[in-house]
């Protein structure tokens, strides 16, 4: 979490976060989880939405605003709360939409679609991977829209794709002639097909959305023609961004709970907290996860200032992220011992969010790729 | 923004001071060559004469001890003004020979501890270029447990008479004082028998030899204490309150190191050292390997690893600032310097792959396994990462600190290694 925030910002994440622990407490979580469709009950999404949730990525005028006057820091405070409960709801993919029609879209677009994502009522996601292609950098989209007249027909498969069962809207970034080019699809129209897949997050649900013949007008055009490469690149910047914030809260959370029975498990008539062996342990993961929030915190003031370095911080970040994380957290399973790896204990609901978060738009592999390619390599 | 000078009248303005600056620099100062820094330029500076010498042209032009008190040479001016100072002055060379340790550890330690006729005879000298400071602390009968130090100072009459030997002190052969820290009473329990002493380096009793590290470095230093006559008012604090003086001096050392420190004159403390320059895409394109997928992620967690070095230290640095972080909490950034450096040194020896194992004389591939023999070096000085991982579980996480044989005992009946025999 970022240490230069403001009390505007402060009493914001303290709004959001007694309002998770006292509606979604991680046993809630697990209940929803096998109960409700989507992971989490409708309404509960609206209520969030009512805290800002939904709306922070986007203009004033069309009934968004941030705290602090950079959206995406006061954004990063949600999703790194909801990584502490492991909560569900699909608050990146929804902010990730908002932010791009109210930056993008038009007018028509903007009064359709933005009033229902930031008052919750209706969620959208972001179509952007492709099976067997890496979720960043040049290779990442082939599917083509082919032109028919003034109109465009997508025929391929998205996925995976988070929310996409309960989506309303899906940004699908395809290729027209070759050149990126994005569409805002209502997830009715004809030829649109939601397969869920097995996801490793109980929490949330996900799928891959085959396309068949599915035919657009202009009127679903996102932007201009072959004109989405810095549109994708921002949206892939903020997703990411938000990523790193939201594995710090699970790792942070986790963490801290394992320093906790450190101090209270005894084992030879002495606590573990006193073992030096497991001490030098828990100081490489309390290293790791200051490490992890300080490049979180670099990446998504970059990212929400819209600095040229941005590029490179998000992919440091999540490349530093991603790979630490799950370092900690299976290092807390060790020193959990058997329980650790239990259905009962919560370190799996965390593992299993960390895991997603890591795999999808851009391993950390593929965003040292990245970097390196930005480095002139 | 104005700052108050100490006899208080009102400083000049940051920005007039920093056109004046730039103005004086570009007419009186050397710029450096193109592709070659300061550190480069002060390895062939083998007595520090360079440095001596550019360091009382900024005394004599109204430059030198910047955030100094005026009333002991200095300017007496702010933080800001010596970080409008250092970026104006990084194209030129500079003498940051003394940056570290002399101006942003010994000088500060003298100022918070010294009587007035030793900040008066020392801090002046200093900023004049006229005298080159080292710590004498570690010994070789034991490296991280500083307070266990055998080195004797025993008091006869005026005098103190030094007994014994310190370790590990860069640069010592070319300096001219040390703050030595010796163990004036055997019957108190270790921290509390301690004193420091202002110790003139280049005087009979006293031999200086240069140690050659496996590098080819020979910066670090080891002395020999033969019956060295002290006066006792070269004692800096008070007689047995040594611990204080010293746990004061560590916490100037850890801000120079961390690039924190507002005495230093021009980009040069440790942390600021490193650059792109060492950037591991400088080896992938000497070696014709950028486009190796492996290289390349090696270089690019490189690149990781550089700029979430600098993330963390403005984290820790803000949260310590602010009472998020205890103190000791400078212990995180240092650890993670110190485990990315090894993992830099594998990641370079990885990058150059044979050539690691044989070279043109003058490539500097074969630099980087050179530098691999050297690889601990970084996890070793200033503290082990042992060490480290001790602060950071017992201070930081408030984790039960280590059982501890001669805690609240009489030094004189805790078991410790014998003061070592001279090796000639």
């Amino acid at each position: 979490m970022d240490l230069e925030r403001s009390d505007d910002q402060e009493l914001f994440r303290e709004t959001t976060r007694k309002f998770l622990e006292s509606t979604a407490p991680v046993s809630t979580v697990r209940q929803w989880s096998e109960k409700e469709a989507a992971g989490y009950p409708v309404d509960w999404w609206r209520r969030g939405a009512e805290l800002g949730w939904t709306s922070l990525l986007v203009g004033e005028a069309d009934g968004g605003g941030s705290v602090s006057g950079n959206g995406l820091a006061d954004l990063a405070l949600v999703a790194e709360e909801m990584g502490r409960l492991v909560s569900p709801g699909p608050l990146l993919m929804t902010n990730v939409v908002a932010a791009a029609l109210s930056e993008a879209g038009t007018a028509e677009q903007r009064a359709a679609v933005l009033p229902g994502l930031v008052g919750g009522e209706t969620v959208a996601t972001w179509c952007l991977a492709e099976p067997g292609r890496p979720a960043c950098g040049g290779e990442a989209v082939a599917l083509e829209a082919a032109r028919q007249g003034d109109r465009f027909v997508l025929s391929g498969v998205k996925g995976p794709v988070e929310a996409a069962a309960e989506a309303g809207h899906l940004l699908v970034t395809a290729l027209v002639d070759g050149r990126p080019t994005q569409f805002v699809v209502p997830a009715s129209t004809p030829g649109v097909t939601v397969v869920p897949l097995q996801g490793i997050d109980l929490a949330r649900r996900i799928a891959d959305v085959h396309l068949d013949g599915v035919t657009l007008g202009p009127e679903h055009l996102l932007g201009e023609v072959g004109d989405a490469a810095a549109q994708v690149e921002r949206q892939l910047q903020v997703v990411v961004a938000l990523q790193c914030a939201m594995m710090a809260g699970a790792v942070d959370e986790m963490f801290t709970r394992t320093v906790e029975y450190a101090f209270d498990r005894y084992s030879f008539g002495r606590a573990l907290a006193s073992y030096q062996a497991l001490k030098h342990r828990f100081a490489d993961m309390k290293l790791w996860l200051e490490a992890i929030h300080a490049t979180t915190t670099g990446a998504v003031r970059s990212v929400g200032a819209r600095e040229e370095r941005a590029a490179e911080l998000v992919s440091v970040a999540k490349s530093y992220v991603g790979t630490n994380a799950t370092v900690i957290l299976q290092d807390c399973v060790q020193l959990h011992g058997g329980i650790g790896v239990t259905w009962d204990h919560d370190l799996h609901l965390y593992l299993r969010r960390v895991v997603q978060e890591r795999s999808l738009f851009g391993t950390p592999e593929e965003h040292r790729e990245r970097i390196a390619a930005g480095m002139g390599l | 923004m104005a700052a108050q000078s100490v006899i208080g009248a009102p400083a000049e303005e940051v920005e007039s001071f920093r056109l004046r600056a730039r103005a004086w620099l570009a007419e009186h100062m050397p710029r450096l060559p193109e592709g070659v820094d300061n550190y480069h330029l002060m390895r062939d500076d083998e007595f520090g004469v360079r440095a001596r010498e550019l360091q009382r042209t900024l005394y004599d032009a109204g430059f030198a001890g910047i955030c100094f008190p005026r009333e002991y040479g200095g300017l007496g001016l702010s933080r800001e003004h010596q970080q409008a100072f250092s970026r104006e002055s990084a194209a030129y060379e500079m003498p940051v020979l003394f940056n570290v340790p002399t101006l942003s550890i010994l000088a500060p330690t003298i100022l918070d501890f010294g009587t007035e006729e030793q900040k008066r005879r020392h801090i002046p000298a200093i900023l004049r270029g006229e005298e080159m400071w080292v710590q004498f602390l570690s010994e070789p009968s034991g490296g991280s447990d500083l307070a266990g130090l055998v080195t004797r100072a025993t008091r006869d009459g005026d005098v103190f008479v030094l007994n014994g030997s310190k370790i590990w002190s860069s640069g010592a052969f070319r300096s001219d004082y040390a703050l030595c820290l010796a163990r004036t009473d055997w019957h108190a329990p270790k921290h509390r028998g301690l004193t420091m002493f202002i110790v003139k380096i280049h005087q009979p009793g006293i031999e200086v030899q240069q140690i050659r590290m496996v590098n080819g470095w020979n910066e670090f230093c080891q002395e020999f204490f033969d019956d060295v006559a002290i006066p006792a008012e070269d004692v800096l604090g008070q007689v047995n309150d040594g611990w204080t003086v010293a746990s004061r001096l560590l916490i100037h050392e850890r801000d120079a190191v961390g690039g924190a420190s507002r005495y230093t004159s021009g980009l040069g403390a440790a942390g600021e050292r490193s650059g792109s320059a060492t950037g591991l895409d400088h080896l992938a394109r000497a070696t014709g390997r950028t486009s190796d997928p492996t290289v390349r992620q090696l270089v690019a967690e490189d690149r990781v690893h550089e700029r979430v070095a600098q993330q963390l230290v403005r984290r820790v640095t803000t949260g310590i600032a602010s009472g998020y972080f205890p103190p000791p909490a400078g212990a995180i950034p240092r650890l993670f310097a110190a485990t990315a450096n090894e993992r830099h040194r594998d990641m370079a020896l990885e990058i150059v792959g044979r050539g690691a194992a044989a070279w043109t004389e003058g490539d500097p591939v074969g630099e980087v396994s050179v530098e691999y023999l050297f690889r601990q070096g970084g996890s070793l000085g200033g503290g082990s990462n042992e060490m480290q991982r001790n602060i950071i579980s017992e201070r930081v996480l408030g984790m039960p600190r280590e059982y501890a044989a001669d805690k609240d005992k009489p030094f004189d009946e805790v078991r410790h290694n014998a003061a070592p025999s001279r090796v000639r």
